[in-house]
Formats: C-alpha cells, sequence, structure tokens
C-alpha cells in the first residue's frame, strides 16, 4: 500500500523485525499509536540537556552504546563576547566543563567553544554533513525537527529538512540513546502541509513558516510528524528549508520534514561526514526512492497559497499569534474560542498593545538576529542587504549572532561583519544567545526586541520582556526604523 | 531511570486555569544551568509565583500563593501544557514542587513523555470535564481529588470520569520499570540490526 516519506523512516529503523511485520500486516501502515523500539542513527547534544543523563549512566555503570554516531557542541550557555568558558559566571562553567568531562570519559567527540566546528548544534551538525536523508536524528532540544530527524531538543526537526526523522527529546531519553541507541516511540499521525505557487519578492522561509502556524495554531499539529511540500517549498535553499523544519515544535509537532531532491544532494555532496565515493553512490540510490507515494494518505491535510503570504510578525505571547505587517493589531473579539480570547487578552496586555495598533506605529529598542532558526549565511546575507542601507536607529541595541564559527568565518570573509558594524550592529561569537538568554544576552523588564529566533513566550529574552518573531530580512528593517517596517519597501 | 511505581493518588488541587502553559513559564532558562536533578520546585511558575527575579517577594494574585491551595498535589490546568521546549527539568520542578498528577485538556507530546519518565502522572480530559473540576475545587479547595492509575479514573466529590492512557506507559508508571535496563534486555537484537545496515550506513 502507498506509505508516506515518514512511514518508509519509521519502518527501515524498527529494531525488531517482527515489528516491522507487523506493521505490514497492518491494514493502514500509518496506523497510530503503533509502538516501535527505533534506532537511532545520529545522536547530537550541548551542555543543558546532557549532564543528569551522563549521571544516570554512570549510577548504573552502563556506557555510551555509539560513542561515534554521537556528537556533542557548546552552544546555549556560551558568552558571544568571551571565548571563556567563565565568562557567564561559575555555574554555567561548571555545566560546560561537565560536558568536555563526560564527552572525555565517553569517547564522544566534542566540539568546544573556541573549535573551528563549534555551533549552534542545529547548525552545525548540517553543515558538517551530519544529517542524511532518512537518518533518525534526536538531541535534546526542541529544535531538531530541522534536521527532519529524531533529535532531544524540541528545535532538532530543523534537520527534517534533510528528509530525516528528526525529533526533540527529554533527558530520560537522552540516557536512553546513550545506552541503547534506541528510542521507544509510537507512531505519530501524518500532516502534510503544502505551499502553492511561487513566493512574492520579499518574503522569506521565516514568512511561511509562521504563516503556517498562524492558520492551523500553536497547538495544531500535536501528535503529528509534518511533511512540507508544493512548488514554494521545493523551490527553497537547504538553509530556508532548515528555518521551515526547525519551527514544527512551534506548531506543537513531533518533526517536520521535506522529502530530499537535488538540492539536498547538491548541498551534502563533499561535506566532511557525508558518504563519499562508492558509499555515496550507494547512499544516492538509497536516497533517491526517499518520498511519500502518490497516493500516500494523510491524516490531516492543509494547503496554503504562496502569493496570500506577507512578512510576518508576531504580536502575542506564542508564536501562532502573528499577522502580516500591515494587518493591525488583533482584539479578543476577533476570535470565536474562548480560550483563543483569553489567551489574547492577556497576551495584549504582557505586550502593551492595543487592539487595531498599526505595528508601523510600535518602536523596538532591541534586535537579535542569529538563532537555529535563522543563524545561518543566507540569514547573514539578507540581514545585511537591509542593514547596508542606512544606520541603526537611535536608541535600539541590534545584535547580530553567527550560529556558527563556519557561519562567522564566511560572512567575514563577504565582510558582512563590516557592513552591519558600519551600520551601528554588534557582531557577536556563535552561540543561541538571545534566543533564550542563558548567558548574559538577556532583555530589560518592559524591553521590545524584534527576534528572528522562534519563541515569544512571556519572558523568553528576560523577565518581563517582549519578544516578536520575524524574519531576518525584517529584523534588520526595523532596526534601522527603530519600530516594524515592511521589509518591501527597502528592496 | 529505576523509580518507584505509582498508582493510586489521593490529594487537593492547584488550579491553574489557563491555556498554553509553556515550558518558560514552568522553569525559565535561567535555572537550566545546574547538573543535578533536584531542586528545582522552589523556582516552579518563577515568573508568574514572585515579584523580584530574587524571588523574595511573592506574587499574591497568583494560584500557588493562595493561602487556600498549599500542599496541593494534583495540578488542574487546559489545553497544550508543556508546550516548547523539551527541557525536562519542566517535570523535574513539578515533580520537586509536589505535585503527583497533572490533569489537563491537552499535552504537548515531548512535555507527555518526559511526565511519563518521571513518574509524574499526566492525566488528559475533555475541556468540559475540566470545566467541572475547576467548578469543584472553585467551590471546595479542599476538595480530595483521586486519581486511579489502575483503574484509569479520576473519583472527586461524587463526580466520577475516565481517561486513556497507552499501555505501555500505563505498565511502566505502575511498575516503576527501569526502561533503559529493558531496553538493554534486547541487546542483541540491536546488535543484528546494526549489523545489517549496508556498510555506508554503519559509524
Amino acid at each position: 500500500m502507498a506509505t508516506t516519506l515518514y512511514d518508509k523512516i519509521w519502518q527501515a529503523h524498527h529494531v525488531d523485525a517482527k515489528d516491522v511485520e507487523d506493521a505490514n500486516n497492518a491494514k493502514k501502515t500509518s496506523e497510530t499509536g503503533e509502538e516501535g523500539l527505533i534506532y537511532i542513527d545520529r545522536h547530537l547534544i550541548h551542555e543543558v540537556t546532557t549532564p543528569q543523563a551522563f549521571a544516570g549512566l554512570d549510577e548504573k555503570n552502563r556506557k555510551v552504546r555509539c560513542p561515534q554516531r554521537t556528537f556533542a557542541t557548546m552552544d546555549h550557555s556560551i558568552s558571544t563576547r568571551s571565548l571563556a568558558l567563565d565568562a557567564c559566571g561559575p555555574t554555567n562553567k561548571l555545566q560546560l566543563q561537565t560536558l568536555a568531562d563526560n564527552c572525555e570519559k565517553h569517547g564522544i567527540e566534542l566540539f568546544p567553544v573556541g573549535h573551528q566546528k563549534q555551533g549552534i548544534v542545529h547548525v552545525m551538525g548540517p553543515e558538517l554533513g551530519l544529517i542524511q536523508p532518512g537518518m533518525t536524528v534526536v538531541c535534546g532540544d526542541s529544535h531538531t525537527a530541522t534536521h527532519g530527524a529524531f533529535c532531544g531538543d524540541s528545535h532538532t526537526a530543523t534537520h527534517g529538512a534533510f528528509g530525516a526523522l528528526a525529533f526533540g527529546i527529554g533527558t530520560s531519553q537522552v540516557e536512553h540513546v546513550f545506552a541503547t541507541q534506541t528510542l521507544k516511540q509510537s507512531k505519530a499521525k501524518s500532516m502534510k502541509v503544502q505551499v502553492n505557487g511561487n513566493l512574492p519578492i520579499g518574503i522569506t522561509a521565516k514568512d511561511i513558516i509562521l504563516a503556517i502556524i498562524g492558520k492551523i495554531g500553536h497547538a495544531g499539529a500535536t501528535g503529528h510528524v509534518i511533511e512540507y511540500c508544493g512548488e514554494a517549498i521545493s523551490a527553497l535553499s537547504m538553509e530556508e528549508r532548515m528555518t521551515v523544519c526547525n519551527m514544527s515544535i512551534e506548531a506543537g509537532a513531533k518533526a517536520g520534514l521535506i522529502a530530499p531532491d537535488n538540492t539536498t544532494f547538491d548541498y551534502l555532496e563533499g561535506r566532511e561526514y557525508a558518504p563519499k565515493g562508492e558509499s555515496w553512490t550507494q547512499a544516492m540510490a538509497y536516497w533517491a526512492n526517499l518520498a511519500s507515494d502518490k497516493d500516500a494518505v494523510f491524516d490531516t491535510v492543509i494547503e496554503l497559497n504562496a502569493a496570500d503570504i506577507t512578512p510576518q510578525v508576531t504580536w502575542g505571547t506564542n508564536p501562532g499569534q502573528v499577522i502580516g505587517v500591515n494587518q493591525p493589531v488583533p482584539a479578543p473579539r476577533d476570535f470565536s474560542d474562548p480560550i483563543d480570547k483569553d489567551s489574547a487578552n492577556k497576551a495584549l496586555k504582557y505586550m502593551d498593545l492595543i487592539a487595531g495598533q498599526k505595528l508601523s506605529e510600535l518602536s523596538v529598542n532591541n534586535v537579535f538576529i542569529g538563532s537555529c532558526t535563522n543563524g545561518r549565511i543566507e540569514d547573514m546575507r539578507a540581514a545585511a542587504a537591509i542593514a547596508k542601507q542606512g544606520k541603526v536607529a537611535p536608541g535600539v541595541t541590534a545584535i547580530v549572532v553567527p550560529g556558527s564559527v563556519s557561519v562567522k568565518q564566511q560572512a567575514e570573509a563577504e565582510q558582512l561583519d563590516k557592513i552591519f558594524i558600519e551600520a551601528g550592529f554588534e557582531w557577536r561569537l556563535p552561540g543561541c544567545s538571545m534566543c533564550l538568554g542563558m548567558n548574559d544576552d538577556i532583555l530589560k523588564q518592559g524591553d521590545r526586541c524584534a527576534s528572528t529566533s522562534n519563541r515569544n513566550f512571556e519572558g523568553r529574552q528576560g523577565r518581563g520582556a517582549r519578544t516578536h518573531l520575524v524574519s531576518p530580512a525584517m529584523a534588520a528593517a526595523a532596526a534601522l526604523a527603530g519600530h516594524f517596517a515592511d521589509v518591501r519597501d527597502y528592496q | 531511570m529505576t523509580t518507584t511505581g505509582i498508582n493510586i493518588h489521593t490529594g487537593t488541587a492547584m488550579p491553574l486555569n489557563q491555556a498554553n502553559v509553556d515550558t518558560d513559564q514552568i522553569i525559565p532558562k535561567q535555572f537550566l544551568t545546574a547538573v543535578t536533578r533536584s531542586g528545582y520546585g522552589k523556582h516552579l511558575f518563577h515568573d508568574w509565583r514572585y515579584l523580584d527575579q530574587h524571588e523574595q517577594v511573592p506574587n499574591p494574585d497568583f494560584v500557588l500563593n493562595k493561602a487556600q491551595h498549599q500542599g496541593a498535589s494534583v495540578l488542574l490546568t487546559r489545553e497544550n501544557f508543556g508546550c516548547g521546549s523539551s527541557r525536562e527539568h519542566a517535570p523535574w520542578s513539578l515533580d520537586d514542587y509536589g505535585f503527583k498528577v497533572v490533569i489537563g485538556t491537552s499535552f504537548a507530546d515531548i512535555f507527555y513523555d518526559n511526565c511519563i519518565n518521571n513518574q509524574l502522572l499526566p492525566v488528559q480530559l475533555a475541556s468540559e470535564t475540566m470545566d467541572q473540576l475547576f467548578a469543584v475545587v472553585a467551590n471546595d479547595p479542599a476538595a480530595q481529588i483521586t486519581v486511579s492509575l489502575q483503574d484509569q479514573t479520576v473519583n472527586v466529590d461524587d463526580l466520577s470520569f475516565t481517561f486513556e492512557i497507552a499501555e505501555q506507559h500505563k505498565t511502566n508508571l505502575i511498575k516503576g520499570l527501569d526502561t533503559i535496563g529493558q531496553t538493554l534486555e534486547l541487546d542483541d537484537k540491536i546488535t543484528v540490526f546494526e549489523n545489517n545496515l549496508p556498510e555506508w550506513q554503519r559509524a
């Protein structure tokens, strides 16, 4: 029977042959609730969600089963001004040193601060070729979906961009993967999100994913794995696809993926950890078949027209509370669902907004460009293209934080750093930085920030601070204008 | 991890009548630099619970600070509880505070799994049922709520509701099984799987 890309990756990673047989016998292979012991091809780790997992192993005298499938980086708790581990205090230093000690003890390759390959876990992994189509990828971070693979960090879905099944996991699951290289998982539901047609000029991958979350809601994809498709998705570069997959978790999805194609293969070929020679040929033969069958059935199907998407700005305190830059801030009465109405009320209060207000009249005093969503070289270029058109407005603090050492060096080779600095932006060292402020890049009470990150939750960037999620170009435009501005006026 | 099992729990409720409570609200980032699993309870709901960042001034309007709800061990909430980050510090902080059960309309996927792995029982009930529970607690904050995992029931006063939970989760919660130990018993099968991988997929 016809299967989805998710079905194919799921079935290929069942450890127990009997499970596969059961799956094949099932009336509908995408049946949810099916349990399986799933083999994990790639495990990415960082300092925040691993110390307790390593301690758990030590308590039971267990070892890491496949250190060679595990790669570590330092990203969340590090300074963006100094390479010193203690730059953000002794507690951060202890956490970073604990990661270094644990990696040393268990034979795991670590890219520490100052290393050529260091970067945000979801930027570093793809750029080294560690994430490949059809893989299962996990990371103790919710944005693992970037990789379109299984990952233990809520942004692990980033890696879905490669047609990998990537999802975020908790620390107990990190420990389970350390010890067994597997995870017990229940099959999720499948959702197809199709974006038809061509993107208008000035509209980016960030606007696509924010528009999708706005349409289906902050919990609209809970219990689902999303497959993104359609002309507008196929036309995206790999970095743009990572931006889309990365925020799958912000719609509640377990993972987000995009079928691999020539864009994927061209990106991967020659990267350090990608297969080479005869292995590359064999891999390509396998990857070429990784797509949903034409008549595959999804539990849910969502369609958007690219032509309808405008530059997006979140107005509320979850990523589903988003509008086009020229739309007025909504009123609670605009929502029919009582819970949405209540959420809108609370959000307007926290964000200090008035229903009907124009975003172009809303002053910002901070701008953050970076994160696992928008910290890649194309993001730096998009922001620089706007930055060179003016100067950061008086009273605005704007920082640019590249996603990895590699991104930083490439940007400097292209002299993007000079453009930013001349325009009045600060050019920092790579890390997660102000996306969540586990270092000293935090906002003050009442600050308002145009941010290229992924979460606008209350207090996310600092207690009492207000976050508006936007694309890199929109963030740069807000920095120059001192308020939100339509980036299409800068093209 | 090895833990002791849970089956029946009786306690009073903390009514957190709000949807989309995210992990940044449950436990903010500044407390994630610790390398232990314990000690997070005092920081639970930090931004809402305290008027100052040093946790010296409790916010009298926040439900956790209400006298009538002290000692509660069952958290009542609404839809999409635990959305956001994969931080397991969220269930660690709820557990450390003293919650044994969280009852809500729906939960974010990663948070739900993290609860199961920490013997914190997530119970999902319909929105209308939650309305009834919130009403009972508003009327009588001392109402004793009994949650039976074995029977998959929630009882309070003369009300009784049933809930769904996956068999695997139920078994693990009741028996307090060492899930890693269980999987390690399948070590031979994992090795066979690895040996059957094509050469280019082997690490």
